[in-house]
């Protein structure tokens, strides 16, 4: 079973376990916080956090990849050059602000809720995923693209036989920047209205309840570990199949 | 229409795609929107009504500015992106000065607590300004950091209108006014979490980059470590250290008085400092791995010990890649900064998360707006540092 090799399995089945199991472990929270009253956070299940955060950051998630890489294949064709030099300049630019600013905004902009969130996620999301993708088309060879249309090759060909192919490994570390990114402000998302694994942290903050606290972070961290772990392993498959050795 | 006249319209699809888009949100969404008093939301106001509120002055600065942003249809390229350019920084301070006149106008009417604040309209029209300057300067073939900063200087006709006070009656500028010695307070926390973290990033991070250049088995324990921290997201990390923190605290009487303890600002820069690492480690490290061996053996060859080679030549070569780590550390550092707000470490955060745990909207872009604007203030001090310096070491 080569599946079972490496910690990608296992970080995953130590995933669930945690989220379904949480309520058990309440004596421990009991021995670890004995002054607090309400050590555990029951006001929703983790399972029910865990799935609405994987939610709200994968559909984000989604919508930025199919968005951006159209958007990074039409700057790179030539009747979407023209936008290209803005499109690079925004990504540049938008990746500097800072995500929970972009977040806040959404408010004020959209009011409060999952959707605002939804849309400031997907947005900001957006950017390392159209940079990548013009980077990766860029890196194809030219003498590639000429033998790719000498055999006969159309452009549309072109595209989804050579240049997306041979994109694949950049465009995948946008994405994996995107979703990482996602995951961690999707809880903070929490702050403006939407129900996600940041919101026992949030409560517990306000509340000063550590317990809770805790209890988000660990299923919080466990979460982005697991994803980049499986991106990890996303690009040195993609990048074997590159090279056939 | 001529041949020209319709080559230049094709070749400027972009600015066309801009100025309808913003023509688009001002005729149908609210430019600013009026309420009696901060509980009840507020009633639209369309473009139209703002300007006749806001008379002359203003709306001709608008209406040059807009004629100014369509010289690159009349004229021939550079001149065109250059006035076209201007334009930008004229219609953004065209559209603040509409506001906040009208804003000086509904106030002549209404109750002192009526508040104006900034409609959806304002703010893609002023987005939409702000992309075709980006656009005119890139088209110039400016570079990045000029980029910045001529965005910069586009806010330039914004920044004089604020300090002459005409956008004084818009709701966020009242909000400041109302909590000017809480906001230049917030600023300044936020201003030294940020130094608070970044110092202590550069004295552990540079030599354990050395380090683990020197090293094979100092790369193989550092960097796995250090992937998984900056992996974990912020406010895990901050949550995670809180715990142990205040456990500590608790059984050593001495670190509370140091003012260490499981929230506020001690954690929030434990936190910063972790995070930081990684890029400023990763950089010293590719930076120096960079050095061709050719210039090494040259420095040898001339006579300079390891030593002399290490700060004369490895050190100033590595200098670009090194600040190119220390720019995205310090513009990320920026961003968390802001969400330890959460534990308590004060800063601008703790200004937006009370306009969001408040519903007070405009609390909440005094607090996010100036982040994002730091966060650009600094990534443009960063990127004029290291093209100085690989100008210098070249």
């Amino acid at each position: 079973m080569r599946i079972l090799r490496g910690p990608l399995p296992w970080l995953l089945l130590l995933l669930v376990v945690a989220t379904v199991g949480m309520p058990a472990t309440k004596p421990l929270f009991h021995a670890m916080f004995p002054a607090l009253d309400r050590p555990m956070y029951e006001q929703d299940s983790f399972t029910a956090l865990m799935l609405a955060h994987l939610w709200l950051a994968g559909v984000a998630s989604l919508v930025a990849t199919i968005v951006g890489v159209a958007l990074g294949i039409f700057v790179t064709r030539p009747a979407g050059a023209e936008f290209r030099g803005m499109v690079e300049t925004v990504a540049a630019m938008g990746q500097t602000f800072p995500p929970v600013a972009v977040l806040a905004i959404a408010v004020p902009v959209m009011g409060f809720g999952e959707s605002p969130a939804l849309i400031a996620l997907a947005l900001y999301g957006l950017l390392p995923i159209v940079r990548n993708t013009i980077t990766g088309i860029e890196t194809v060879p030219a003498d590639t693209r000429e033998a790719a249309l000498g055999i006969g090759m159309s452009r549309f060909q072109m595209l989804a036989r050579i240049e997306l192919p041979l994109a694949a490994p950049i465009i995948v570390a946008g994405i994996r920047t995107s979703v990482i990114v996602n995951v961690g402000t999707a809880a903070i998302a929490s702050t403006v209205g939407a129900k996600t694994l940041g919101s026992p942290i949030i409560l517990g903050l306000s509340g000063s309840n550590t317990a809770y606290v805790l209890q988000g972070a660990i299923l919080l961290a466990l979460l982005a570990i697991l994803l980049d772990v499986a991106f990890e392993r996303l690009a040195m498959w993609l990048g074997g199949w590159r090279r056939p050795a | 229409m001529t041949e020209v006249g319709r080559k230049r319209l094709s070749a400027n699809r972009v600015l066309l795609l801009l100025l309808t888009v913003g023509a688009v949100s001002i005729a149908s969404l609210a430019f600013v929107s009026h309420a009696r008093n901060r509980l009840v939301s507020g009633k639209p106001v369309g473009f139209i009504q703002a300007a006749q509120l806001a008379h002359t002055a203003p709306v001709t600065l608008l209406a040059a500015g807009v004629l100014l942003l369509l010289a690159p249809f009349l004229f021939p390229a550079r001149a065109g992106r250059w006035l076209s350019l201007l334009g930008s920084g004229l219609t953004l301070g065209g559209l603040g000065w509409v506001a906040g006149a009208a804003a000086i106008g509904l106030a002549l009417t209404g109750s002192p607590s009526a508040r104006t604040s900034l409609g959806a309209g304002f703010w893609i029209a002023a987005v939409m300004a702000l992309l075709a300057a980006g656009d005119a300067a890139q088209r110039l073939r400016l570079p990045l950091s000029l980029i910045w900063l001529t965005a910069l200087l586009m806010l330039g006709p914004f920044v004089l209108l604020l300090g002459l006070g005409e956008l004084n009656q818009l709701s966020i500028l009242k909000e400041f006014a109302t909590r000017h010695d809480v906001f230049m307070a917030a600023l300044l926390r936020h201003i030294l979490l940020v130094a608070g973290a970044l110092i202590p990033t550069v004295l552990l991070g540079i030599p354990l980059g050395v380090a683990a250049w020197r090293r094979e088995s100092v790369r193989r324990i550092a960097f796995p470590i250090l992937n998984v921290v900056q992996t974990i997201p912020s406010i895990a990390l901050f949550g995670l250290l809180i715990a142990p923190l205040s456990s500590l605290s608790d059984a050593i009487p001495l670190l509370p008085r140091l003012g260490i303890s499981g929230v506020g600002v001690a954690p929030a820069i434990i936190a910063l400092v972790l995070y930081s690492m990684l890029p400023v480690v990763r950089n010293t490290t590719e930076g120096l791995a960079g050095v061709p061996a050719t210039v090494q053996e040259a420095a040898r060859g001339m006579g300079l010990t390891r030593r002399q080679s290490f700060w004369r030549v490895e050190i100033p070569l590595a200098l670009p890649v090194i600040l190119a780590g220390l720019r995205i550390t310090a513009v990320q550092a920026v961003g968390l900064a802001a969400v330890s707000a959460l534990i308590g470490a004060g800063g601008l955060g703790a200004i937006m998360f009370d306009g969001l745990f408040a519903n007070a909207l405009d609390l909440v872009l005094l607090g996010a707006l100036p982040v994002i604007f730091l966060a650009v203030l600094v990534d443009l001090i960063f990127r004029v540092a290291t093209g100085l310096t690989a100008r210098w070491s070249a």
